[in-house]
């Protein structure tokens, strides 16, 4: 398979590469990974006659602790240096594993969390587990940067609310209260398979009792999703294996998924009940974010 | 990266890849993949092309010692970076002792897999000189072996790290 001819720029600042999208139009692609955009264009899915490469824009591959903000991973940081960065590991552990378990090796050393983001699948893996923990996203433009909770990012598959002239710089993840988190991804093999349903929490708790609960769900509606009533059954409560149970109901009631060929409506409501159940479950036990 | 514009006003790009050892300064348009660079420009054609796609891991190269799917890598990417290939595995005569391992332990078959599960696997034991069975085949999930004789090639990376 072969790819169409386009025009290519490799910018030396975020500001020229913002200059440039701004200047070229829908006509540019941002390429960061390209283990998504690549293929889409040898399908004919996409045809950018302008790809911008975010190569030599260093600045953008670190993960570092920055005090008052929280950890701050760069756009172009790849799933496996997610997955190897022992700050994350450390911190947000649940958030290397929810890495870790995408693709298959080599698409985690190219792949990056920018781009999983930007490309708005719905059963993207990252997602869930970062708006679990309440993570927001950076966008640079031509005219300046502005900060935006990511579970307010995502519009629809694959559409979301980048406006033509802005890249995603950072994504922070903010100092937290959480006492324990997860991402649960339920695919049909351990390799290389999209999600039929994803389940990331993050629990705030005090002995048994849940003072704080944020439920997003990935797979099953058409943006990633906070299931707020699941949360809000479990907020204050004393933790049982019936309350549980209840918020996976709740959870499952909330979701919006459709039927294709990796699971149908019904099937995925009820895995939506069970994983919510588990994920809840493996964070309180575990005890680690 | 210089940028050269024929008469027909196509651009094509210098690049500089080092490859098996070896820095190779070739000029390729924009959408040259790396596979078709390595396959075609360079004529090292021990890396497969599969699913072109990156599921399949046919075509797995290290790129700076990472294991990557040049498939979806495009050449002017990788300009500046260091590519190994399963042609640069074997030292003079001397093959690499996971492809010793892969002959004794009859694991290949049709063959046509074969280069990207070396290139997983020596990634693998570079990093983890004695991996578990679990680690094995966690490395190559990303190679697919239609042939499906996975035992025996988790049986000599296996033999491989352990010798």
């Amino acid at each position: 398979m072969y790819l169409p001819d386009f025009e290519y720029h490799m910018p030396a600042s975020i500001q020229e590469a913002c200059a440039l999208l701004a200047k070229s139009g829908p006509a540019a692609q941002v390429l960061a990974g390209g283990t998504d955009l690549l293929n889409k264009m040898k399908h004919g899915l996409v045809a950018p006659q302008i790809l911008i490469s975010l190569k030599q824009l260093e600045q953008l591959s670190g993960i570092e602790y920055v005090a008052g903000k929280g950890v701050v991973i760069g756009a172009r940081v790849t799933h496996n240096a997610i997955c190897n960065a022992k700050l994350l590991q450390d911190k947000y552990l649940s958030v290397c594993e929810a890495a870790h378990h995408m693709a298959n090796n080599q698409i985690r050393n190219v792949g990056t969390i920018g781009g999983n983001i930007a490309n708005a699948v719905p059963s993207a893996d990252l997602p869930p587990i970062l708006i679990a923990l309440g993570a927001s996203i950076t966008l640079a433009g031509a005219n300046g940067e502005r900060e935006m909770a990511l579970e307010d990012f995502f519009t629809g598959p694959g559409k979301t609310k980048i406006a033509p002239d802005e890249i995603i710089t950072q994504i922070i993840i903010p100092d937290g209260s959480f006492t324990g988190s997860t991402y649960i991804k339920f695919g049909l093999r351990r390799s290389g398979a999209l999600a039929v349903v994803g389940v990331a929490v993050a629990v705030e708790m005090d002995g048994n009792v849940c003072k704080k609960a944020r439920i997003a769900l990935g797979a099953v509606a058409p943006v990633p999703m906070r299931a707020t009533q699941a949360e809000a059954a479990i907020t204050g409560q004393t933790v049982s294996d019936d309350l549980l149970e209840a918020v996976g109901v709740c959870a499952a009631k909330e979701c919006k998924p459709i039927s294709d060929m990796r699971g149908s409506a019904e099937y995925r409501r009820d895995m939506v009940r069970v994983f919510t159940k588990r994920a809840l479950r493996k964070a309180i036990d575990e005890g680690h974010v | 990266m210089q940028a050269l514009v024929d008469n027909n006003g196509i651009t094509r790009y210098l690049v500089t890849i080092k490859i098996n050892g070896d820095e190779y300064t070739r000029v390729v348009k924009a959408n040259t993949l790396m596979v078709n660079f390595i396959r075609d420009e360079l004529d090292l054609t021990g890396t497969k092309k599969g699913c072109e796609l990156g599921d399949c891991g046919s075509c797995t190269v290290l790129m700076d010692g990472k294991p990557v799917n040049s498939c979806v890598v495009l050449a002017v990417e990788a300009d500046g970076h260091e590519i190994t290939t399963i042609e640069g595995l074997a030292t003079n005569e001397n093959l690499d002792k996971l492809q010793e391992s892969f002959v004794d332990h009859a694991a290949v078959q049709c063959g046509y897999c074969t280069p990207g599960m070396i290139m997983s696997a020596k990634a693998l034991l570079t990093k983890n000189p004695h991996p578990t069975e679990p680690e094995v085949r966690e490395a190559i999930a990303g190679n697919l072996c239609r042939c499906t004789g996975y035992v025996n090639i988790v049986k000599a990376i296996l033999a491989a790290a352990n010798e």
